[in-house]
C-alpha cells in the first residue's frame, strides 16, 4: 500500500514541473543544432561534446564560441590542450572563422595549455589551481560567458595522479557552473564508454555525441543528442555537413502527413501525357514516379517536365546522380528539349554528384540544403535507383520518405525517376516506394518483331481519372510524342507492326473508298437510265394521251352532229305529226 | 610575494658543471600550507644539494596570475628549472626528495 501511494504521490507531482520556466539555454547558432535542442546548450553549464578522432567536435565547439562571440554577443574563451592557438587559427578558417580577428576585437581568446608528461615530474602532493587560475584570469581578460574546454582528457595523460585530477575535475565543473560558464567539454569516445576517462560522470547536464561513420566505405557525419538534463529533445541521429559556412546539422524528420494540398495542376510537359492524366497533368505539390527499364526515356521525360515548369516561370532544381549536367543538355537538345537557355536564365539549376561520394543521411542533408537555398517549385531526382549502391532499401525508402515529406511540406512538385532491372516485374520497383508517390507513369519495352519499342501508361494517379491506356511513346527530334497503341485481333501493335496495320488499314480505307465510289457512279448511272426511261414512258403516255383525246374530240363532234341530224329529224316529225293530231315521234 | 633566495656560489659542487647556477622557480597561489612546505623542501635540498649554487624565485599567482601562462602552470606548486637547460617542471609540495633530485638532474633515476 505504502509503494502504491508513493507512486501516486509522484504522478501527482509531475503537473508541477510543468508548470517550472523552462531551462534557460544558450542558441549556439550552428544551424539545426539549436532547433533539436530547443534552444541550444544550458546557459551556465557544462555541456559534453564526445566522439572518435576527427568527428568535428572541435569545428563544433569553436563554431559554439564564434557565433557566441559574433551574433549573441557573449565573448568566448577557447582552451586549447591539444593545439597551439596558431594551428587553431588556421584550423577552423575552413570554416569560414577568422579568430584572429576576433582575438583583436577582445571578444575571443585562445588560451593554449601545454602539458607533457615528459617534461613533469610529480614529487608530493599539489593541486591544479594553476589551471583555475589562468581560466580566471582568461575569463576576466575578455568578459568571457562561453568557454570551450578541448580536450581535458590531455590531463589524464599529463598527470600521474588520476584520482587527484578527478577530484579536480570534479571542482572545475563546479567552479564554472559557479562561474555562470556555458561551457563545452570535448572528450574522446572511449572503448563502449562516451568517453575514454568517463568525463560523462561530471559533465551530466547534457552529452551530444559526434560520430564520424563509415558505412559501405561511405563516410557520414552524425549528431546525437545522448542526454539533456531537464528538456525534451530530438532522440536521432542527426546528420551534419562540415561546409564552408559552419556546421549544418539537418533536424530530418518526417513532417508527417499534416501539409496542405494544391488543386492546381501543372503540366508534364508532354500534352499526351497530360490527356492521360485526367486531361490536366500532375496536382502541384505532388509527387511522381517514373520508372521504367534502361532507356525507355525516363531522362527525356523529365527534361520535358523541367522544361515545361522553366516556361512557366518557375525554378527547377535537377538532381542528377548518373549524368553530368552538361550531358543531360547536349543530349536532351537531340529530343528538341533545349534546357541551354533554362540553365543560363537560373531557372533550372542542376546539383549533380555521385550517389557513391556521400552516405545516404548526407546526400539528404545536401539535397534538403540545396533545396532550402534555391528554393524550387519542382525538384527532379534522376534516378533514385542510384542510391541502392550506397544503403540498403529500408535505408533509402526512409530517405525517400524523408525527402518527400520534406518537399510536400514545401508544396514542391517533385519527379523521381527509377531505373527498374529488367525481367523483374516492371510492377516492383527496386525501392518499393510506390505507396509513397501520388503518381506512377511506368515507361516499358514492348519487343515484338525483332524490334523494341516504349510504351507509357498511367499505373495509378491519386485524386484523378487516367487514362488505363497503353499508349506508344515516340522519342522523335521534335520531342516526346504519344500515339495510341493498336490494338486489333492480332492483340497490341506497336512500333513498325503499328505502322505495318496502319498502313494496311490506310490501304483498305482506300479501296473501300474507290469501291464505293465505283457504286456510286454505278447507282448513278442506273438512276439516269432509269430516268431516261421514265422520260420514254412520260412521252409516250403523253403522246398516247393526246392520241386518245383527240379521239375523244373527233367522237364529240361525230355526237354533236348525230344529236343535231336527230334533233333536226325529230322537229321534223313534230311538224308532221301534229298535222295529223297526234303522232309518236320515237315510232317516227 | 616574489622572495628572492639568493645564496653564494659554490664552485666545489660535483652535481652541475663549474661555475654553473642553478635557477630556480617555485610558483605557489597564496600562503597555503602546502606551498610553504614546498618551499621549505626545496630549501633543504637546494641547502644538501645545490650549497652557494642556486637561486630561488617564489611567484605567487594570486599576486601575478598572468605569470602562470609563460611558464605553462597548472599544477600548484610547481617548480621549475629555468637553467641550466633544459627546462625542469617538478609538481607537488617536494616531500618525496629523491623524485625532486631526480627531476633536478642531480642523481639519476635508479
Amino acid at each position: 500500500m505504502g509503494e502504491a501511494f508513493q507512486a501516486e504521490g509522484a504522478l501527482d507531482r509531475q503537473p508541477q514541473y510543468q508548470n517550472l520556466s523552462p531551462l534557460p539555454k544558450s542558441r549556439t547558432g550552428i544551424k539545426g543544432f539549436d532547433d533539436i535542442t530547443g534552444g541550444g546548450l544550458p546557459t551556465g553549464r557544462p555541456a559534453l561534446v564526445c566522439g572518435a578522432a576527427g568527428c568535428g567536435k572541435t569545428l563544433f565547439a569553436s563554431e559554439f564560441l564564434v557565433r557566441g562571440a559574433t551574433e549573441f554577443d557573449e565573448p568566448g574563451l577557447f582552451v586549447a590542450f591539444e593545439e597551439t592557438p596558431e594551428e587553431l587559427t588556421q584550423n577552423v578558417r575552413s570554416l569560414g572563422f577568422d579568430l584572429a580577428t576576433l582575438e583583436e576585437q577582445g571578444v575571443m581568446l585562445v588560451e593554449h595549455i601545454h602539458i607533457e608528461r615528459n617534461e613533469i615530474a610529480e614529487a608530493g602532493e599539489y593541486d591544479l589551481e594553476g589551471l583555475f587560475i589562468r581560466l580566471g584570469l582568461a575569463i576576466d581578460t575578455v568578459g568571457a560567458k562561453r568557454i570551450v574546454l578541448d580536450t581535458l582528457e590531455t590531463l589524464f595523460g599529463g598527470l600521474e595522479d588520476h584520482a587527484l585530477l578527478r577530484t579536480e575535475l570534479r571542482r572545475l565543473f563546479r567552479w564554472l557552473k559557479d562561474r555562470g560558464m556555458t561551457a563545452i567539454i570535448t572528450a574522446e569516445r572511449g572503448d563502449g564508454t562516451l568517453t575514454r576517462h568517463g568525463l560523462e560522470e561530471y559533465v551530466s547536464d547534457c552529452v551530444i555525441l559526434l560520430d564520424h561513420r563509415m558505412v559501405d566505405q561511405v563516410a557520414t557525419r552524425r549528431l546525437r543528442v545522448v542526454k539533456y538534463r531537464g528538456t525534451s529533445h530530438g532522440t536521432n541521429e542527426y546528420p551534419f555537413l562540415i561546409g564552408d559556412d559552419g556546421i549544418e546539422v539537418l533536424p530530418i524528420t518526417s513532417a508527417g502527413l499534416t501539409y496542405e494540398v494544391s488543386q492546381e495542376r501543372i503540366s508534364t510537359g508532354v500534352p499526351g501525357l497530360d490527356e492521360m492524366l485526367g486531361g490536366k497533368g500532375l496536382y502541384r505539390g505532388s509527387t511522381t514516379l517514373i520508372s521504367g527499364t534502361a532507356g525507355t526515356g525516363k531522362s527525356s521525360l523529365s527534361a520535358h517536365f523541367v522544361k515545361s515548369a522553366c516556361e512557366r516561370g518557375e525554378t527547377c532544381l535537377y538532381f542528377a546522380f548518373e549524368e553530368a549536367p552538361a550531358q543531360i543538355v547536349r543530349n536532351m537538345r537531340t529530343i528538341g528539349v533545349d534546357l541551354a537557355p533554362c540553365v543560363s536564365s537560373g531557372k533550372l539549376q542542376f546539383y549533380a554528384s555521385r550517389p557513391t561520394v556521400y552516405g545516404l543521411e548526407m546526400h539528404l542533408a545536401t539535397m534538403y540544403r540545396a533545396i532550402r537555398q534555391t528554393d524550387p517549385q519542382v525538384v527532379v531526382l534522376d534516378p533514385i535507383s542510384n542510391f541502392m549502391s550506397v544503403g540498403a532499401a529500408a535505408e533509402v525508402k526512409s530517405l525517400l520518405t524523408r525527402l518527400i515529406d520534406f518537399l510536400k511540406d514545401r508544396g514542391i512538385t517533385v519527379l523521381f525517376t527509377n531505373l527498374t532491372s529488367g525481367g523483374g516485374g516492371l510492377e516492383l520497383t527496386d525501392v518499393g516506394i510506390s505507396s509513397l508517390v501520388d503518381t506512377w507513369i511506368l515507361l516499358r519495352e514492348l519487343e515484338a518483331n525483332g524490334e523494341r519499342n516504349r510504351a507509357v501508361y498511367v499505373l495509378k494517379s491519386r485524386g484523378m481519372p487516367h487514362s488505363n491506356q497503353v499508349r506508344e511513346f515516340l522519342l522523335t527530334p521534335k520531342g516526346i510524342d504519344l500515339i495510341d497503341v493498336n490494338v486489333g485481333p492480332d492483340g497490341v501493335l506497336i512500333g513498325s507492326a503499328r505502322a505495318a496495320q496502319a498502313e494496311r488499314e490506310r490501304t483498305a480505307a482506300q479501296s473501300r473508298l474507290r469501291e464505293v465510289e465505283r457504286r456510286r457512279a454505278s447507282l448513278e448511272r442506273k438512276r439516269r437510265l432509269l430516268e431516261a426511261e421514265i422520260e420514254r414512258l412520260r412521252l409516250d403516255f403523253e403522246s398516247e394521251q393526246a392520241e386518245l383525246e383527240r379521239v375523244l374530240a373527233e367522237a364529240a363532234a361525230d355526237d354533236a352532229d348525230l344529236f343535231s341530224a336527230w334533233r333536226d329529224l325529230a322537229r321534223n316529225r313534230q311538224e308532221g305529226s301534229s298535222r295529223r293530231a297526234t303522232g309518236n315521234p320515237e315510232k317516227g | 610575494m616574489v622572495d628572492d633566495i639568493e645564496e653564494d656560489l659554490n664552485p666545489q659542487s660535483d652535481w652541475y658543471g663549474p661555475g654553473e647556477l642553478c635557477e630556480l622557480r617555485l610558483y605557489v597561489a597564496g600562503e597555503t600550507p602546502r606551498s610553504v612546505a614546498a618551499l621549505n623542501n626545496l630549501k633543504k635540498i637546494c641547502e644538501e644539494h645545490l650549497k652557494g649554487r642556486y637561486r630561488i624565485e617564489v611567484i605567487d599567482l594570486l599576486a601575478n596570475p598572468q605569470l602562470a601562462r609563460g611558464d605553462q602552470i597548472l599544477a600548484i606548486p610547481t617548480l621549475v628549472r629555468k637553467l641550466p637547460a633544459p627546462v625542469r617542471r617538478i609538481i607537488g609540495d617536494l616531500s618525496q626528495t629523491e623524485r625532486v633530485l631526480v627531476g633536478l638532474d642531480l642523481r639519476q633515476p635508479s
